[in-house]
C-alpha cells in the first residue's frame, strides 16, 4: 500500500542568485529593490519619494551628517542619512549639504534628509522581504 | 534655496513617508493606499491639533 507523502508547502518564492541583492540595492538606489522583484510601479513610487525627500533637504540647506564619535543625536543622524545610500555618497561627494543648521528651513532639511534615509532602509527590507518569499 | 513654510514642509513630510510607509507595510494595492491614505490624516491631523493646542496654551 502506498503511503501518502506529505511535502512542506513552499513558502519561499525560489528566486536565483544572491538572497540579500534586493536589500542591498535596495539601499543604494531607493526602489531599486522592488525594481529587481518585479514590482516596478512600488520602485517608481519609493524612488520618487524618497529621491524627493532627500534633495528637497538638500534644497533647504539641510545638514549632511558625517561619521564621528561624538554626540548621539549626530551618530543617529548620520545612521540615517547613511540609509540613503548612493545619494549620500553622491552628496558628500558634491560638498552638498550645510555643516551648520542656522534657519528653521535648513533644520527641516535635515530631518528630511534624516528620514529619507530611515525610510530607504524600510524599503530595502520590504524588498528583500518579497525577494525570499515572506511577502506578497 | 528651497524655503516653505512650515505647513508646506508638514504637507510634503505627510505625503512622502505615508506613500513609503503604505507600501512598505501592506500586502495589497487596495490596502496600501487605505493605509497611506490613513497614515498621511494622522500625520497632518496630529500636526493641526497640536498647533491649536499650542494656540491656546499661549492665551
Amino acid at each position: 500500500m502506498a503511503s501518502k507523502v506529505q511535502v512542506p508547502a513552499k513558502t519561499q518564492t525560489s528566486s536565483p542568485g544572491f538572497a540579500y541583492s534586493a536589500l542591498i540595492i535596495g539601499w543604494l538606489v531607493p526602489g531599486a529593490g522592488h525594481l529587481l522583484t518585479g514590482r516596478w510601479v512600488r520602485a517608481l513610487l519609493l524612488f520618487v519619494s524618497i529621491a524627493a525627500m532627500f534633495w528637497l533637504g538638500i534644497a533647504m540647506q539641510g545638514k549632511l551628517y558625517v561619521p564621528n564619535t561624538g554626540d548621539v543625536l549626530d551618530i543617529l543622524g548620520f545612521a540615517g542619512d547613511f540609509g540613503n545610500g548612493l545619494f549620500y555618497a553622491l552628496g558628500r561627494m558634491l560638498g552638498l549639504g550645510h555643516i551648520a543648521v542656522q534657519t528653521a528651513t535648513a533644520d527641516y532639511g535635515t530631518k528630511f534628509i534624516v528620514v529619507a534615509g530611515l525610510l530607504n532602509f524600510i524599503a530595502a527590507v520590504d524588498a528583500h522581504n518579497l525577494r525570499i518569499g515572506r511577502k506578497a | 534655496m528651497f524655503a516653505p513654510s512650515h505647513f508646506t514642509a508638514v504637507l510634503l513630510f505627510a505625503t512622502f513617508a505615508s506613500v513609503v510607509f503604505g507600501i512598505t507595510q501592506r500586502s495589497t494595492p487596495k490596502a496600501m493606499v487605505r493605509y497611506g491614505v490613513y497614515c498621511w490624516v494622522l500625520f497632518v491631523g496630529v500636526v493641526i491639533a497640536a498647533s491649536w493646542l499650542m494656540w491656546l496654551v499661549r492665551r
